[in-house]
């Protein structure tokens, strides 16, 4: 061509292609933006009501109780982590702060991701944004970090509104070891959250409409997060897989690894034992009642033997999020953009 | 770039063997093709035993806008993912922007922009702010960025509503956002999926010619696909024709016209002042004109006659015997021009010489 041999001015100027801006990590914009969306959106008012509930409960419900233990125990170690684990006076099981943020924070974090994948792919603008320059990951894990930011801030905050009012209206001073559980509680909580967002978000990616996957995510957590399905469930699926077993005790054993495996059980059993000291075995079965293990006085464990005890708890509820993560994560990875 | 005479680069080639070495290092360095931003090679997917693109090669050049023509279902859309890395190619490969889309697709997405067909924005957010998530993506400080989304803004004239939400635009305001929102990163290459299917007539006169200005003074390489055969003769410098995943013609509109236009040359005759009485003598005295086999009489006398010519002869000599013999007569010519075949006549003669192809797309 003429333009080579001298004319440099006839070659079409290449734009400064050189001055390329530096990218940022994909996966820290996506979150960036879908947390503001979170923040704005109505879902995020379900999210502060409901565990705003969960907040009220020592505050109004249980605190008169409260009280009546902490004075009648003034000077025993978990008056604080009482306000945890107490539900008010004759009221139902469900209306402690324990048990109802292990209902409640499932719904919540399947709220929040349900829709990630295909909500992008019916609003059209899943092929523009993996047009941009991120990794087709950084769209998947942008949306889960939003996601477990957003419960973990709201989670958080109801924790400490719980825990400023034991300390400033209700007079109550933790200790540093009730301070150290109430912490584990909270990150445990946040991880069994991050396994619904995990569940969530593999069901955005392999459900096509949000409406399907949330009817599907919901179905799933009545079966596995609601107390009086999920043991039905254990009971059917573990003696499915033990009609082979021939001794009672191989029966009950299978029906106890069932149990294991059911994420609500484990994080159930694992809120126990790091709430109170006084739960000194995690089968799932013989959980102490707060109230009871306040008069068993004298087998009261110390944080890093209840930590040990639920440390298997901590490992398999973390696997099990990995592995939802994973496999949302696989079928991302080969999915045709286009719908 | 297109219209580069074909003696040239022949001359190029001698300077090259004269001046020694110099010129062959800088060509071994900067390849001869250096403002070449598109390049596929026996490029091919397959959806089971279905071949969306078969052995596709195809070249788009910096300053050139490439059209893409084919059938519902040719594989425009299925290459123009694979050129951005979103879909693995079963077979052959792809340079876009200098580097390969399936090894490092993050360094050509950040050359190119692309508009999807049927593109959608976040409904909730403003179109600004859907351009502002954009240019984060591509990692633009927030100052250029707000800058950069004005001007695309204006370049596709959606100013007025950028700061409403996008749920409210009509489908060609989508599609006006869908261009400035391609444009936001700056891009070397640009492509576009059927980017004027919803935008009004005028409208697409004013993107068209915005997408003309912005290849002149910049330099891009623009490759899109659509079904607007008019708008992509008036736009594009070279035009590929697409059928069942094959390309079977590319080049100019002349070019193509040559390969799959009729043999025969076909001239317009207008007169000034003819009455209708006179219409009938005047295609009597046309078609005696040495070369001229047929002639088509106009319905009204203002309009033009068509006469065609010999197969195979050249269109000059015949002009100059039909201007000789209106002159001879008496005749007041208004107009004398060889009709190039528009590209609506091309693409249906090419796709009629592939009969398979047809049928095999069809069903
Ligand atoms: N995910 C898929 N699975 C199977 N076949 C597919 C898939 N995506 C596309 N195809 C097929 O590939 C072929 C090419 O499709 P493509 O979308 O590239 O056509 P197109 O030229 O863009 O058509 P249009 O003009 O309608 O946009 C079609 O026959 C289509 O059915
Ligand atoms: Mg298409």
């Amino acid at each position: 061509m003429t333009a080579q041999a001298g004319t440099p001015s006839e070659v079409p100027q290449a734009i400064d292609r050189e001055e390329l801006p530096a990218l940022r990590p994909g996966w820290l914009t996506v979150a960036a933006k879908e947390f503001t969306d979170h923040l704005l959106s109505t879902r995020f008012y379900v999210l502060v009501v409901v565990l705003g509930i969960a907040a009220l409960i020592p505050l109004y419900f249980a605190a008169e109780q409260i009280r009546a233990v902490a004075e009648a125990a003034s000077g025993a170690p978990a008056v604080f982590l009482a306000l945890f684990v107490l539900s008010p006076q004759g009221g139902p099981d469900l209306l402690r702060v324990q048990a109802f943020v292990a209902i409640a924070a499932p719904l919540l974090g399947i709220g929040f991701t349900f829709d990630a994948v295909n909500g992008e792919r019916h609003e059209g603008t899943l092929p523009r944004l993996l047009s941009q320059p991120i990794h087709r990951d950084d769209v998947i894990n942008g949306k889960f970090a939003a996601g477990l930011a957003v419960m973990s801030l709201v989670l958080a905050v109801v924790v400490a509104v719980i825990a400023a009012f034991g300390m400033f209206r209700l007079g109550i001073t933790p200790s540093v070891e009730e301070v150290l559980r109430v912490i584990t509680w909270l990150l445990i909580t946040i991880l069994y959250v991050g396994l619904w967002l995990a569940f969530g978000l593999f069901l955005s990616v392999v459900i096509r409409r949000a409406a399907t996957s949330a009817l599907v995510g919901f179905g799933i957590w009545l079966f596995v997060a609601i107390p009086y399905f999920g043991p039905f469930l254990v009971q059917l699926l573990g003696s499915f897989f033990a009609s082979g077993a021939t001794t009672q005790a191989d029966y009950a054993g299978t029906i106890q690894w069932a149990q294991r495996l059911l994420p609500s059980q484990l994080y159930t059993e694992a809120s126990a034992a790091i709430l109170s000291p006084a739960v000194t075995t995690v089968s799932a079965f013989d959980i102490y009642s707060a109230q009871a293990a306040q008069q068993i006085q004298g087998s009261q464990l110390t944080f890093d033997q209840s930590l040990l005890l639920i440390w298997p708890h901590v490992v398999i509820l973390f696997a099990l999020t990995i592995g939802c993560f994973a496999l949302a994560y696989a079928r991302f990875m080969r999915q045709e953009v286009r719908a | 770039m297109t219209a580069t005479p074909p003696a040239t680069p022949k001359r190029a080639a001698d300077r090259r063997v004269s001046r020694k070495g110099r010129l062959r290092e800088r060509d071994r360095t900067q390849p001869l093709d250096s403002d070449v931003q598109i390049v596929t090679r026996r490029l091919s997917k397959r959806y089971g035993s279905l071949v969306a693109v078969d052995n596709l090669n195809l070249e788009v050049r910096a300053g050139e806008i490439f059209g893409l023509l084919g059938q519902n279902g040719a594989g425009k859309t299925t290459t123009i993912l694979m050129l951005l890395g979103l879909t693995e190619p079963s077979a052959g490969g792809a340079r876009v922007a200098g580097f390969d889309p399936t090894r490092k697709p993050l360094e050509v997405k950040r050359r190119v922009g692309y508009l999807p067909d049927n593109v959608g924005f976040y409904e909730s957010m403003t179109g600004r702010e859907n351009l502002r998530y954009t240019a984060r993506l591509n990692g633009l400080k927030e100052a250029d960025a707000a800058a950069r989304i004005a001007t695309v803004l204006d370049q596709v004239g959606m100013t007025d509503r950028a700061d409403t939400r996008t749920d409210t635009y009509s489908r060609g305001m989508l599609q006006r956002l869908g261009i400035a929102d391609a444009m936001v990163k700056n891009p070397s290459v640009l492509i576009l999926d059927e980017p004027t299917t919803a935008i009004d007539p005028l409208g697409v006169v004013e993107i068209l010619d915005m997408l003309r200005s912005v290849v002149r003074d910049r330099g891009l390489a623009v490759l899109l696909s659509s079904h607007l055969l008019t708008q992509v003769q008036s736009v594009c410098d070279r035009v590929g024709i697409f059928a069942a995943g094959k390309l079977i013609g590319v080049g100019t509109v002349h070019e193509l016209a040559d390969q799959f236009g009729e043999d025969v040359g076909r001239i317009e005759v207008g007169f000034e002042g003819l009455d209708a009485g006179a219409l009938a003598t005047t295609a009597a005295v046309l078609g005696a004109v040495e070369g001229v086999v047929s002639v088509k009489e106009p319905v009204r006398p203002i309009d033009p006659f068509v006469l065609m010519g010999r197969a195979g002869q050249e269109t000059g000599r015949l002009r100059e015997a039909i201007l000789a013999a209106s002159v001879q007569r008496g005749l007041r010519l208004s107009l004398i021009r060889e009709v190039v075949p528009s590209l609506d006549d091309i693409y249906r003669r090419a796709l009629q010489r592939l009969p398979d192809a047809r049928s095999g797309a069809a069903a």
